[in-house]
């Protein structure tokens, strides 16, 4: 196992050294000691590594991710994964604003709870949080899947678009054409994968939870519809 | 003698007939007004400054025999490797989505041969660009179409975009008829439903998450990429300071003439400010905070001619951009085409409703037939003939000044025709020395 002082190296050795492995090596391992917050941890990795953050981190940590799967041992600054393209993000505590934000492949996994706006304009990836997610959470969210083993906040999936919400708790209130739809079977069966992926197989089973989606009534514009925008 | 018994007809300036006509519009509609382009109306502009030129005071450059500079670098302050253009004339964002993908390649292919930059859009990065493009802007938007790390990575710079002039606080809007299934592939929608594009970042918010966010971004591309802030001409003077501060490398300017692929009529004709007013406060900015020269300062929205060239890096401009102008070179609103447009219920010259997809030049559609009548060889052949005339134009008025580069131009070159230009450009009036508000 590689292990980095982030403290002690520095922010731009640590990035210069993830992304020269360009998919080809046999550091396959890393360990960051020290983040103390620090801002775009791991950001545009594109290697099949495995890198463990020992601390907490600040904005954009593994922003823009491709191939590695990345763990914070503890909670993650605005931003985290954000627009990612593949691979796993594993926050172990909590995750600030805008978690996967524009995310576009990959899977994000956020142990505690999300803050306002997460998923927000998701672009494919899957979001599965273990606790809840704040106001404004999947705004304009154009594909991908959102899974939430607690409540979410004010205006969940505002404007939303093909992105496919999964509730378990309470939603204080959808937000513009955004509607609660029926659980067919392929929804079981896609919300038990993406549960066992997210690590949350044990914790809930996919018959507690209900979906959400576009109503699709925003989708041309139609003045009869002012009032919603 | 009967036609002095009655008061003849007399129409009203307030309700004009082309205030009547929108009324009567959208009565009929119950919709705003949807459009391309930038502000028509008259604004105080370049045209009411002129050069002064040199005489017994000054000395001239003889135009066809003494060098006068063209070149630039931008993206000197933090990248390591800023971009050097043999002309300060750039082409400005407009997406694939909003113009077809024979027009990208056009102004790809016209900038290269002129030795200048074009620029993405809303749409993220296409082939035909990419290849065609010695030197190409990427456009990071708060859309996010199309981003992707490989893309910021190969291209030669990124411009986080905030606003831009036509909509300064506003979002976007391509109109479902232009949703191909390439565009709706690129952008990650449905084909065929209306585009809503951001007026916020999903991911910052403010000056200091900017910050943030220019540091995220420059840690992707290895501090390799110049990292542009464009503004839309609303509050220059505080908008640059702030982008400076968050870490611009360039700031990019657009005046409300700037265009765009669609917005509202009323956000284009009432929200910022003419881009003459504009500059002098991003200037000073930059001066204020001894960053001017150090952060380069493009400017945009309504350049045409080479006076306008000279006339915005005289204010203190380090390069223009230039969006409808490279429209207009490839072919847009060309009389040529008068019967088509006349179908369209409109005519040469006054076409704006690039949004419907309709566009008989074949710029500003995705329509495959309509596509295919822009070459995109002669288009940039016509886009880089435009760029050189332009830099042609703006050396001629520097030499006359005594000026042996284009940067060397400067404020007291100028004198302005109206108080209004004098007061916004910070020029004295011409036959005066009096800068009102000074």
């Amino acid at each position: 196992m590689q292990s980095f002082d982030l403290s002690a190296n520095g922010l731009r050795a640590l990035n210069s050294s993830l992304h020269a492995l360009k998919g080809q090596t046999n550091m396959t391992e890393w360990e960051i000691i020290n983040p103390k917050g620090s801002h775009a941890i791991a950001a545009g990795v594109d290697a099949p590594v495995d890198i463990t953050v020992r601390g907490s981190t600040g904005y954009y940590c593994a922003g823009m991710n491709k191939q590695a799967t990345i763990r914070v041992k503890g909670s993650a600054g605005p931003g985290v994964a954000e627009n990612m393209m593949s691979g796993t993000v594993i926050i172990d505590g909590d995750a600030s604003q805008y978690a996967g934000a524009t995310g576009r492949g990959g899977l994000l996994i956020i142990k505690g709870n999300a803050s306002s706006r997460c998923g927000i304009s998701m672009k494919g990836i899957d979001i599965v949080v273990h606790g809840n997610i704040g106001h404004m959470s999947c705004f304009m969210a154009q594909s991908g899947n959102m899974v939430v083993l607690g409540d979410a906040g004010e205006a969940l999936g505002d404007s939303l678009y093909e992105a496919r919400l999964f509730v378990r708790g309470s939603v204080k209130s959808l937000g513009a054409d955004c509607i609660e739809k029926e659980m067919r079977p392929e929804h079981i069966a896609l919300l038990a994968d993406l549960l066992k992926r997210g690590e949350a197989d044990d914790k809930a089973k996919p018959e507690d939870f209900k979906r959400y989606g576009s109503a699709r009534k925003l989708y041309t514009f139609n003045v009869d519809n002012a009032a919603a925008y | 003698m009967t036609e002095f018994l009655h008061t003849p007809p007399k129409q009203s300036w307030t309700f004009s007939n082309d205030v009547n006509a929108e009324i009567r519009r959208a009565a009929a509609t119950g919709i705003y007004d949807i459009r391309g382009g930038g502000s028509k109306r008259r604004l105080p502009h370049f045209d009411d400054l002129l050069f002064l030129g040199a005489s017994i005071s000054r000395y001239p450059l003889e135009g066809y025999r003494e060098k006068c500079a063209t070149d630039v670098w931008l993206g000197t302050r933090f990248a390591k490797k800023p971009i050097h253009l043999d002309i300060p004339v750039t082409i400005a964002g407009m997406s694939f989505g909003a113009l077809s993908g024979p027009a990208k390649e056009a102004l790809g292919r016209g900038a290269s041969a002129a030795g200048t930059s074009t620029t993405t859009g809303d749409g993220g990065m296409t082939e035909e660009e990419r290849g065609h493009s010695k030197t190409l802007v990427y456009q990071y938007l708060p859309s996010r179409y199309g981003m992707n790390p490989d893309d910021l990575r190969r291209a030669d710079a990124i411009e986080v975009v905030v606003g831009q002039g036509a909509k300064p606080g506003g979002g976007g809007m391509l109109l479902g008829q232009k949703i191909s299934d390439r565009v709706a592939m690129m952008r990650n929608l449905p084909k065929g439903i209306d585009q809503r594009s951001a007026c916020r970042h999903p991911d910052w918010t403010g000056p200091d998450d900017l910050e943030i966010k220019l540091l995220e971004i420059r840690e992707i591309t290895d501090w390799e990429k110049p990292i542009y802030v464009k503004i839309g001409g609303a509050r220059p003077y505080y908008d640059t300071a702030l982008a400076v501060k968050a870490g611009a490398d360039v700031v990019v300017l657009d005046g409300m003439q700037g265009g765009t692929a669609a917005t509202q009529d009323v956000f284009i004709e009432n929200v910022g400010m003419p881009i003459l007013a504009c500059i002098p406060l991003a200037v000073k900015a930059l001066q204020d905070l001894g960053m001017h020269r150090k952060v380069q300062l493009i400017v945009s929205g309504g350049i045409r001619t080479g006076a306008d060239v000279a006339k915005a890096m005289a204010l203190g401009a380090d390069a223009v951009a230039i969006g409808t102008a490279a429209l207009i070179a490839l072919g847009d609103n060309d009389p040529a085409l008068e019967a088509e447009y006349r179908k369209l219920g409109t005519t040469a010259g006054a076409y704006d409703d690039w949004h419907e997809g309709r566009d008989p030049a074949g710029i500003t559609t995705q329509d495959p037939e309509l596509s295919k009548r822009l070459d995109p060889i002669l288009g940039g052949r016509r886009l880089k003939n435009y760029l050189k005339v332009l830099t042609l134009e703006a050396q001629t008025i520097a030499r006359a000044c005594g000026k042996n580069n284009l940067h060397n131009l400067e404020p007291e070159d100028l004198c302005a025709l109206t108080v209004e230009s004098a007061a916004m450009a910070g020029v004295p009036l011409a036959g005066t020395s009096w800068i009102p508000g000074r």
